[in-house]
């Protein structure tokens, strides 16, 4: 449904979904957000005149859209995309932003990247090609990300003159294959959807309003997919996590806690206690430009008051007693390396996890993936885009949970500290 | 247990929202020296507006910076002066005034050049200055291709340098602020916000914008198909037509290189943007001719310091 003045005035209930594209080029992503954005009125006039421009000189008749998503001018030199690319549309429903993220080199850490915010992702596979090893390694990452719905857009269905048989078959080779990674984080943030839907990007078939030629597919088109598919539950309103960002004094006898709510709810008279510390406090007041509230839901980011003077700084979490984080300096964690210089044992980094900061070192690497074949093998240093189990070894004990069960307060990322540079993200298992 | 209702959902502007406050004290936090570009833009406005909401009910505690190039419409200092003081906020404005005083125009050196050295380095000298390592800004990734693939924390050598093709991976809302000395971050809270966001964002929160955003009579120099605002600088071509027009503007810069709209129909509050711009199909860069100077001028602009 495309947006106009009417639909606005909902504008104050419309919410936000983010979410992921894999494939590679040859599957017809690019063309698929181009359609996407250009249905949904996402490119402007000027824009298309000059993909039309550039259409026809490279001799084509109609619009390459592809294009829309054309990139940077070294990317244009080399006819590849490098880095994840982030794009906006807007609907009657929704405001959708997606992570575009590149299908040739580094894919895996541009997948991470992308995967890490979405609610949703988008894998292609080309109809006349069905499942292969890469379309399982983009839902491998997708699954290992937590991402809790996942479409799989069967692509260039008018190929195989959108025939039902080619779209049971690869649906029932990927559900097979999702059923054999479902060891891999169990628990809250694990996939609750997987929606297979036969589209031609192309043509336009099942991308935005169904089409005449698939009378056999009842499920919804892309978008309707994509506009109604619940995500308000996803969040986790159950454990209350407030990472502390900064600690605001605009004068003595105001002392607040600045932070974004990770997980559950805040609510004012809750007892809290302040880890790693353990001392406690009650919720005085909830402060937010607008005034006081008396709940706070994530991902608002507002400022506590406590009823009593207690120590506490950046770095800190603010939970509820009885559903308390671990604080511990040794875990396990899914690693994904992210530079070529590789990953050395004892090696020190900064990993920082929401507003904590601490030391960090690998002890051991349980396994590493073999991102051809999705096997598990061993080794002893990591390289880019790998991902692998490792076991860390943190310098003090820091406060986390299980990024099955908080993806906020689960996931972190390794900085070098020479360099200064992001060289691995990482998801904690316990 | 807490049962889950729509009122426990944010809109989508509410989500922008608390993004944007997080990211904007994150670098309150990690950051000794900060400072806040202003561009007396639309933009800028709900910028400055977030800032003050993180901090409250303290001020922004960090400046706002203004890089000026002179040829800025005489509405936006008389805006820029009023809005600061009404805010209480800190306001350096930094001009590069030897090229100025050297007389630098889009005239005599072309569009990039007069950039270069008004815009580009006017802003690298500001932040040099006053040493600061870290620059807030207010360009969103949906205004340009270049700008799609920045991050939000965008690292910057130490000659203000971007480098597309080397960026720091960025995941979830971990933002990575180690930097060397000389080096420094550029971040962009509201990257993930549109056009459209930003005017519901304005017309929902009050935010006041420079008034030339409506419909007003202004001299209008008709070049072709641009509408170049009449200033006493900008020399008259043979073919230009000067005359009196009823125009607005869709975003704001130097005079000499910021194009007009025919205003049709006349637009005078918010929603009335609003409508236009869902109705419009152009872009909002379109009459910037700054942009137009070749097919990735943003992108090469970028690289070389700006913003």
């Amino acid at each position: 449904m495309t947006l106009d003045a009417k639909t606005l005035l909902n504008y104050e209930k419309m919410d936000l979904l983010r979410l992921t594209t894999a494939g590679s080029v040859d599957d017809g992503k690019s063309t698929l957000i181009g359609r996407l954005l250009y249905d949904s009125k996402g490119v402007f006039e000027d824009q298309l005149e000059a993909i039309r421009k550039t259409t026809q000189k490279k001799g084509g008749d109609d619009i390459d859209f592809a294009l829309i998503t054309d990139g940077l001018a070294a990317e244009r030199e080399q006819g590849i995309t490098i880095d994840v690319a982030y794009r906006y549309f807007t609907t009657a429903k929704r405001k959708f932003i997606i992570a575009d993220t590149p299908g040739h080199e580094q894919y895996t850490r541009n997948m991470v990247t992308g995967a890490s915010t979405a609610d949703l992702a988008i894998i292609l596979i080309d109809a006349r090609n069905g499942v292969m090893v890469q379309s399982k390694r983009h839902g491998y990452i997708a699954k290992l990300l937590g991402i809790p719905h996942i479409v799989v857009a069967i692509n260039k269905m008018d190929l195989v003159d959108f025939k039902q048989d080619v779209f049971e078959k690869i649906k029932s080779d990927y559900e097979a294959f999702f059923k054999e990674l479902s060891g891999e984080h169990p628990g809250r943030s694990s996939v609750q959807d997987l929606v297979f839907i036969p589209i031609s990007a192309l043509k336009g078939d099942n991308v935005t309003v169904k089409s005449a030629a698939t009378p056999w597919y009842s499920g919804k088109a892309l978008l309707d997919h994509l506009e109604t598919v619940e995500i308000a539950r996803d969040r986790n309103l159950d454990d209350f996590r407030f990472p502390v960002q900064l600690v605001l004094r605009p004068n003595p006898d105001y002392r607040g806690f600045a932070g974004k709510i990770a997980s559950g709810i805040a609510r004012k008279g809750q007892k809290i206690i302040s880890l790693p510390s353990g001392v406690t406090s009650t919720i005085k007041a909830i402060d937010t430009f607008e005034g006081e509230v008396d709940e706070a839901v994530p991902p608002m980011s507002v400022t506590l008051r406590l009823s009593n003077e207690i120590d506490i700084s950046r770095g800190d979490m603010l939970i509820y007693p009885g559903n308390e984080s671990r604080c511990q300096n040794r875990f396990e964690a899914y690693l994904c390396w992210m530079v070529k210089e590789p990953l050395m044992l004892k090696d020190k980094y900064l990993l920082k996890l929401a507003t904590a900061e601490v030391k960090a070192m690998v002890l051991r690497i349980r396994w590493v993936r073999d991102m051809k074949t999705l096997d598990k093998m061993s080794t002893q240093a990591l390289t880019l885009n790998d991902i692998a189990l490792v076991e860390f070894q943190t310098l003090k004990p820091i406060c986390f949970d299980p990024y099955a069960r908080n993806r906020a307060t689960g996931s972190f990322i390794l900085m070098d500290e020479l360099n200064n540079n992001t060289v691995a993200a990482g998801m904690i298992v316990e | 247990m807490p049962t889950l209702t729509d009122s426990k959902t944010l809109s989508h502007l509410k989500q922008l929202e608390a993004e944007s406050i997080y990211i904007i004290r994150e670098v309150a936090a990690e950051f000794k020296n900060p400072v806040m570009l202003y561009s007396v833009g639309k933009d800028s406005s709900c910028m400055v507006r977030l800032a003050q909401k993180a901090f409250h009910p303290g001020k922004i505690p960090f400046p706002l910076m203004h890089v000026d190039t002179g040829y800025k419409f005489p509405e936006m200092y008389e805006f820029r002066d009023k809005f600061v003081q009404e805010i209480g906020a800190k306001l350096i404005v930094e001009r590069n005034e030897e090229a100025i005083a050297a007389g630098s125009s889009p005239f005599k050196y072309g569009v990039q050049k007069c950039c270069g050295l008004l815009k580009t380095q006017g802003l690298l000298d500001g932040l040099n200055k006053h040493g600061f390592d870290a620059a807030f800004g207010g360009a969103r990734r949906e205004e340009e291709k270049s700008r799609a693939k920045e991050r939000v924390y965008s690292f910057r050598d130490s000659f203000g340098q971007w480098d597309p093709k080397n960026q720091r991976p960025e995941l979830w809302d971990l933002y990575n602020s180690k930097i060397n000395e000389g080096e420094s971050i550029r971040v962009f809270p509201l990257s993930n916000w549109t056009e459209l966001d930003i005017w519901l964002y304005i017309e929902m929160e009050k935010i006041p914008v420079v008034p030339i955003y409506f419909t007003h009579t202004r001299k209008i120099i008709k070049r072709k198909e641009l509408l170049i605002p009449w200033v006493s600088h900008i020399p008259i071509l043979p073919g230009d037509e000067v005359k009196d027009m009823r125009v607005r503007f869709r975003s704001l810069g130097c005079m000499s290189c910021t194009g007009a709209i025919q205003s049709n129909p006349e637009v005078h509050d918010l929603r009335g943007i609003i409508e236009d711009l869902i109705s419009t199909r152009k872009s909002e860069r379109e009459n910037r001719i700054i942009d137009h100077g070749s097919d990735s001028s943003m992108e090469q602009k970028k690289k070389e310091g700006y913003f």
